[in-house]
């Protein structure tokens, strides 16, 4: 009998989640803060608890290689990553959505060198926000866990087929210990259909995958993508939906906190989404009519959240970034921006950057920022 | 015994617990204890540690919430509302008070030294000698005394969590250390009566948070 709840960090959890989706192929490097992933899965092989193929790579690039190579042939793959790794194997991130593989991979999210720092930042993962890959971002251990369940199904889904990046922001979850609600391996099962990649390669039905396509395909290859990246959005409210039928716990695109009478709407992802929560119990007590809302998933860029920003009445907005394109913004500010546009929506928007490089972010200081009335850019701690 | 939680804001129903060790005497396990302790009493809890490297005997802290709703803080923890020395020679070197609200709870181990513990008469102080409560029981790792297990015990005495909820949970933490090993090989053993059946390792770790919390002794005010 399998103990309900354990008491693990955001790394283990992602590992427990793998072990049930059993993929045929697993290949990683380690990477701090990563690493936890790595070695708590290929303990699980080496005792014979997972039956996975383990490929031990030199390097993040030959890690999505196996992975591709693998998906190619119609396996489950899973691989895991951070920051530098991430970079390392960019060339193949592409590869892997253009080849419509259903590549499923962890991000531990990490700041990039020089100046060597591995806390917490989104760069490494935003700076892949055109790679064709689903992203979710994630903010507690238990969501990192349920994401990275509901990732393989997504992937896999025959409108879908695309890799999916399930992140979780280094060391402040991936090294913090929280209670954590265990699937049952048998439920789990029947939610995860065995994998089917269509265009695996196969004895068979010969054919071959990646050779020279011309001007007159390749654009249709682009278009293929992003049709499917567009089909995963309502994919994925399904998922969630059936996911929440067998765990109880429901997950969204958008995840609102006190939104609904909201005058000052707060717009962040992961971690620093729940601190803003506490800030605007904080600001509440005091009067103030403010909300959160968190996204969940970056690509495809959730419809939920064109409907809610239509919906909602507010107009300020402030939006959390821990990432930034330098010389345009913050990345989330700007495409809020973009979508407030193509609403026709004219909102006051303030746009705060903070928490690059693990930059400790706490409530009170969110809340100071939150009341400070003066709209545009403001940089955390500058 | 259980520390009351008021309602009324999430600061209030809320305790911080800062525990101050060296790389490699278990500070990290400490705070899960600690965490999964609560979590046995229906709290919210989370564990974490100084988020970065760390270098066995060197000064490091780790940290446990513990709430009445769910955890939203990420951020570290600045000014504890506990504070757990595991280290006796730790507080000569790093300021362990920093940040402490006042009159916040002071557990520490004295060890041998002679810890000036007067220069914290500010704060409610507890004092144990972890190190020969582990000894005694020859806990071990590499020949450094295990001085979680007894300081978790201790820690029971501040009123944070009951000392069957420690128990329990250095039971499950221990039981669980291994990554592989099922979680659930000790789960079941929630009676503490009869731990005969245990591992002797398993029962000389209770019986030392057991007499951990027995000598802890607090040097001001009542109790």
């Amino acid at each position: 009998m399998q103990e309900e709840e354990v008491f693990v960090t955001g790394n283990e959890a992602v590992a427990r989640a793998v072990k049930l989706a059993k993929p045929n192929v697993i290949a990683a490097y380690p990477i701090t803060p990563q690493t936890e992933i790595v070695e708590v899965l290929a303990r699980y092989v080496e005792s014979g608890e997972l039956k996975s193929e383990y490929i031990h790579v030199e390097s993040e690039h030959s890690a999505m290689a196996a992975c591709i190579g693998a998906a190619s042939m119609g396996a489950r793959v899973f691989t895991a990553t951070s920051s530098h790794g991430f970079l390392y194997m960019c060339e193949m991130i592409f590869w892997a959505s253009i080849a419509r593989l259903p590549i499923v991979m962890a991000n531990v999210n990490r700041a990039l060198g020089p100046g060597w720092n591995i806390w917490a930042d989104l760069k490494d993962a935003m700076s892949h926000r055109d790679a064709g890959w689903i992203q979710f971002y994630t903010a507690s251990v238990q969501e990192a866990y349920d994401t990275t369940l509901m990732a393989f199904r997504i992937a896999e889904d025959q409108r879908v087929m695309l890799p999916t990046m399930v992140n979780l922001e280094g060391f402040v979850l991936s090294h913090v210990m929280q209670p954590l609600r265990l699937v049952d391996e048998a439920e789990y099962d029947r939610f995860l259909p065995p994998v089917r990649i269509p265009h695996a390669l196969n004895f068979e039905r010969p054919h071959t995958l990646g050779t020279l396509i011309s001007p007159e395909h390749n654009y249709l290859v682009q278009y293929d993508n992003n049709r499917c990246m567009r089909a995963a959005d309502d994919v994925i409210a399904e998922v969630e939906r059936e996911f929440e039928r067998m765990s109880g716990r429901r997950y969204g695109a958008v995840m609102k906190y006190r939104c609904d009478d909201a005058e000052t709407l707060v717009i962040a992802m992961g971690t620093l989404a729940k601190e803003a929560e506490v800030a605007c119990d904080s600001l509440r007590e005091k009067g103030e009519k403010i909300g959160v809302l968190r996204l969940r998933q970056l690509r495809p860029f959730p419809k939920a959240f064109l409907e809610e920003v239509k919906r909602l009445t507010a107009e300020r907005f402030i939006i959390i970034d821990r990432a930034y394109s330098s010389g345009y913004g913050g990345i989330l500010a700007e495409e809020v921006k973009a979508k407030l546009y193509d609403l026709g929506l004219k909102k006051e928007v303030k746009s705060i950057i903070a928490g690059l490089g693990g930059q400790d972010v706490p409530h009170e200081a969110l809340e100071k920022m939150f009341m400070d009335k003066r709209g545009g850019e403001v940089w955390f701690g500058v | 015994m259980v520390w009351s939680m008021s309602e009324s804001d999430e600061g209030k129903h809320e305790i911080e617990i800062r525990i101050h060790s060296r790389g490699g005497q278990g500070g990290v396990t400490a705070a899960k204890m600690l965490a999964v302790a609560a979590s046995l009493e229906g709290k919210y809890s989370t564990a974490f540690s100084i988020y970065g490297a760390e270098r066995r005997g060197s000064p490091t802290a780790s940290f446990t919430r513990i709430s009445n709703r769910e955890i939203r803080k990420y951020s570290q923890i600045r000014k504890p509302d506990c504070v757990i020395v595991m280290d006796p020679t730790i507080a000569s070197v790093v300021d362990v008070t920093e940040g402490l609200k006042p009159g916040g709870k002071l557990l520490i181990n004295v060890g041998n030294n002679s810890t000036d513990l007067e220069r914290f008469r500010d704060y409610e102080v507890y004092a144990v000698d972890a190190t020969r409560v582990s000894l005694r029981f020859d806990l071990k790792v590499a020949g450094i005394p295990v001085l979680n297990v007894p300081m978790v015990g201790a820690a029971a005495r501040l009123g944070i969590i009951s000392l069957d909820s420690a128990k329990q949970a250095i039971l499950k933490v221990l039981g669980g250390g291994s990554v592989v090993t099922s979680l659930a090989r000790y789960a079941g053993t929630t009676a503490l009566d009869g731990t005969e059946s245990l591992p002797s390792t398993m029962r000389k770790n209770l019986m030392a948070a057991e007499l951990a919390y027995k000598e802890t002794k607090r040097l001001n005010g009542s109790g």
